[in-house]
C-alpha cells in the first residue's frame, strides 16, 4: 500500500536513460519542466506527449510502476482541476447554483491536470534513472558556480541527497511500524476524519523517533569517517560528458525550438 | 486452534524488475500447544511467512486456514484473527508510542474494544507474565533498556489474549541473561497457559534447548520440519543454507570419529553432559 509511493524511488536497470549524466538529465527535466509552461495550446502539449512518450520508453521503466507514483498527488491534482474549472471567467456553458463551468475554465482545468502529471512523470523519470548519489553529483557540480558568491553548494546538495536517501527508508519504516501496530489491533481505515487522525498517534510517534535516531547515527557515521564538508574531498567516479551526453543536448534543443514553434500555430 | 497453510506462494513487487518470490509453495500444519522454531538465514522468507499467519500480508497464492477457516474468505474479521495470533515484531521500537509503559500495554486491548477494567486487567497480567516490576509501569517506555523494551512490546501483545503467539527474533542484540529470561517466560507462557509458539531465532543453542519443532526456511521453500534432533541430524545441509547445528552437535560428533561413543543426536550441552558422564561410568 505504502509502497506505492514511486517518487525518489531508483529503478535499477539498464538503459540509455540510466548511463547519461546526471547533469544532463537534470537540466532535462529541468528544461521539460519550463516547455510545460511554454506551451500555449494543443500542439505544444503534443509536443510534450511525444517527449514524455519517448523519454519513457528509453528508460525501460514499466509505465505501470512510474504511473503509481501519481497516486500520491491525486487529491492535489482534484484541487487544482476544480479550482480552475469552476472559477474561470468566460463563455458559461453550464450552472449548477454558484458553480459555473466556462469554455475557458474547461480549457485550463484541462491543461492543468496535463501540466501536473507530466510534472510529477517527468520528474519521477529523472529520479528512477538516478540514484540519489548520481543527483547529488550532478547538482554539485552543475551549480558550483554559486559558490563564488558563497552559496554552501555542496552542504545543500549533501543534504538534498540524504533526504532523499531517506524517503525508501521511512516509507519501509512506515510499512513496519503499520503491520506493528495492526498486530496490535490497530485501524488505519476506518472511522471518520478525528478518529482517523487519532490512530495516527501509535504510527507517527515511533517514526519521528525512529528518524531522529537514524540522523543522529548518520551524523556519527559520518564524523567517524572524518566528513567535513566538500572543501578538498575528490570523487570516485567524477562526472565527465560522453558523447551520447551531447546528442542528447542536441535533442533537448529540436525540443525546445518545436515548443516555441507551437505557440506560433493556430490551435486551442 | 491449529495453523494450516497450504501452498503459499509470496511474490514481492510482483510485474517489475525488483521482483523478488520471497514464498514458494509453503506448506504445513501447527497443532494447538506446540512450540514451533522457526529458522532460515536472513531473506529466506521467515519474516514474509509470519506476516502471513496473522493476515497482515496477502499471499499471491495459497491458504491460511485458522481453525478450520481460510483467513482470506469473504467476511472473515483479520482484526479478530490478530488478537487471536499475535505477533511480536522484532524491534520493540517499531511499537511503542505511549507516554508510559502501562499505557502502551492498554493500547492493544483497547483496540478490541473491552471495558476499562478488562484492559487494566489484562495489561496488569501481561506485564507480570513478562517479569516487569511494577516500578517500571509509570516510566515512559523510551527511557528502558533493550531488554525491558522487548518485554513491554511482547506485554503489548499478550495482553490481548493470544491464542498463537508469534515472536520474530525477542532476543536479537541481547546479553545472555536477557536472552535466557525471555526466553524462560516464553517457554513458562507455553507451559502455564498452553499457549501455541512460534518462534524465529537465530540461535540453533535457544531452538534445541526450547522448541519441539523445527521448520527451516531455505529461499522461501520449506527445507526441513522435524523435532530439533532429528533437523540437526542434517548439518551438513543446513551449513550449505548459511545454518549451523548447536556447537554442541559438533562437538558429539567430533567425539564419535575419535572413537568415544556417544549418542550422535546430541543437541543441548545437558545432554552432552549425561552422555560422557555416563560413558565414565558415573
Amino acid at each position: 500500500m505504502i509502497r506505492d509511493i514511486t517518487i525518489g524511488q531508483y529503478y535499477p536497470v539498464d538503459s540509455v536513460l540510466h548511463r547519461l549524466d546526471p547533469r544532463t538529465k537534470l537540466f532535462g527535466t529541468m528544461m521539460f519542466i519550463i516547455s510545460l509552461f511554454l506551451a500555449s495550446n494543443i500542439w505544444g502539449y503534443l509536443a510534450a506527449t511525444v517527449f514524455l512518450a519517448a523519454a519513457i520508453r528509453a528508460s525501460k521503466v514499466p509505465f505501470g510502476f512510474m504511473v503509481r507514483g501519481l497516486k500520491a498527488i491525486l487529491f492535489l491534482l482534484l484541487l487544482s482541476v476544480s479550482f480552475n474549472l469552476f472559477l474561470t471567467d468566460g463563455r458559461e456553458i453550464f450552472r449548477l447554483g454558484f458553480l459555473r463551468i466556462t469554455i475557458e475554465g474547461l480549457r485550463m482545468a484541462g491543461f492543468m491536470a496535463v501540466r501536473l502529471i507530466y510534472l510529477v512523470v517527468g520528474s519521477s523519470i529523472m529520479t528512477l534513472t538516478t540514484t540519489p548519489n548520481q543527483l547529488t553529483d550532478g547538482l554539485e557540480k552543475s551549480l558550483g558556480f554559486l559558490k563564488k558568491v558563497g552559496v554552501p553548494v555542496h552542504e545543500i546538495s549533501m543534504m538534498m541527497s540524504i533526504a532523499l536517501r531517506f524517503i525508501p527508508i521511512l516509507v519501509e519504516e512506515t510499512d513496519k511500524i503499520m503491520k506493528a501496530q495492526m498486530a496490535r489491533g490497530a485501524d488505519f481505515e476506518s472511522g471518520g476524519l478525528i478518529q482517523k487522525a487519532k490512530s495516527m498517534v501509535p504510527l507517527l510517534v515511533p517514526l519521528f523517533i525512529s528518524a531522529f535516531r537514524r540522523a543522529t547515527d548518520l551524523a556519527m557515521a559520518m564524523e567517524a569517517r572524518c566528513y567535513h564538508g566538500g572543501e578538498g574531498r575528490t570523487k570516485m567516479k567524477p562526472l565527465r560528458y560522453a558523447g551520447r551526453d551531447y546528442r542528447t543536448y542536441l535533442v533537448y534543443a529540436f525540443y525546445m525550438a518545436v515548443i516555441i514553434g507551437t505557440r506560433f500555430l493556430p490551435g486551442i | 486452534m491449529s495453523i494450516r497453510v497450504e501452498h503459499l506462494t509470496f511474490i514481492y513487487n510482483q510485474g517489475t524488475a525488483l521482483e523478488q518470490r520471497a514464498l514458494d509453495d509453503v506448506s504445513f500444519e501447527i497443532p494447538n500447544g506446540q512450540f514451533v522454531g522457526l529458522i532460515g538465514h536472513t531473506g529466506s522468507g521467515k519474516s514474509t511467512l509470519i506476516q502471513h499467519l496473522n493476515g497482515l500480508i496477502r499471499p499471491t497464492s495459497g491458504t491460511i486456514f485458522y481453525d478450520g477457516t481460510d483467513i482470506y474468505s469473504e467476511g472473515y474479521s483479520l482484526r479478530q484473527l490478530r488478537s487471536k495470533v499475535g505477533l511480536v515484531f522484532q524491534y520493540p521500537e517499531h511499537q511503542l508510542f505511549e507516554v508510559d509503559v502501562f499505557s502502551d500495554v492498554c493500547y492493544g486491548p483497547k483496540n478490541l474494544g473491552l471495558s476499562q477494567e478488562e484492559i487494566k486487567s489484562r495489561a496488569e497480567d501481561a506485564l507480570r507474565s513478562v517479569g516487569m516490576k511494577e516500578k517500571y509501569w509509570d516510566q515512559s517506555p523510551f527511557e528502558l533498556s533493550g531488554g525491558q523494551k522487548r518485554r513491554v512490546a511482547i506485554a503489548g501483545v499478550l495482553a490481548m489474549n493470544p491464542e498463537v503467539l508469534i515472536l520474530d527474533e525477542p532476543t536479537a542484540g541481547l546479553d545472555p541473561r536477557g536472552r535466557d529470561e525471555i526466553l524462560d517466560e516464553i517457554k513458562s507462557l507455553h507451559e502455564e497457559k498452553g499457549m501455541t509458539i512460534i518462534l524465529v531465532s537465530h540461535s540453533m543453542e535457544d531452538m534445541a534447548r526450547y522448541a519441539s519443532r523445527l521448520i527451516v526456511m531455505n529461499h522461501g521453500k520449506k527445507a526441513f520440519d522435524g523435532t530439533p534432533k532429528e533437523v540437526f541430524e542434517h548439518y551438513k545441509e543446513l551449513e550449505a543454507m548459511g545454518l549451523a547445528a548447536p556447537q554442541v552437535t559438533y562437538i558429539a560428533h567430533e567425539l564419535r570419529e575419535r572413537g568415544i561413543p556417544v549418542d550422535k543426536d546430541i543437541t543441548t550441552v545437558e545432554e552432552a553432559r549425561d552422555a560422557i558422564l555416563r560413558l565414565l561410568g558415573k
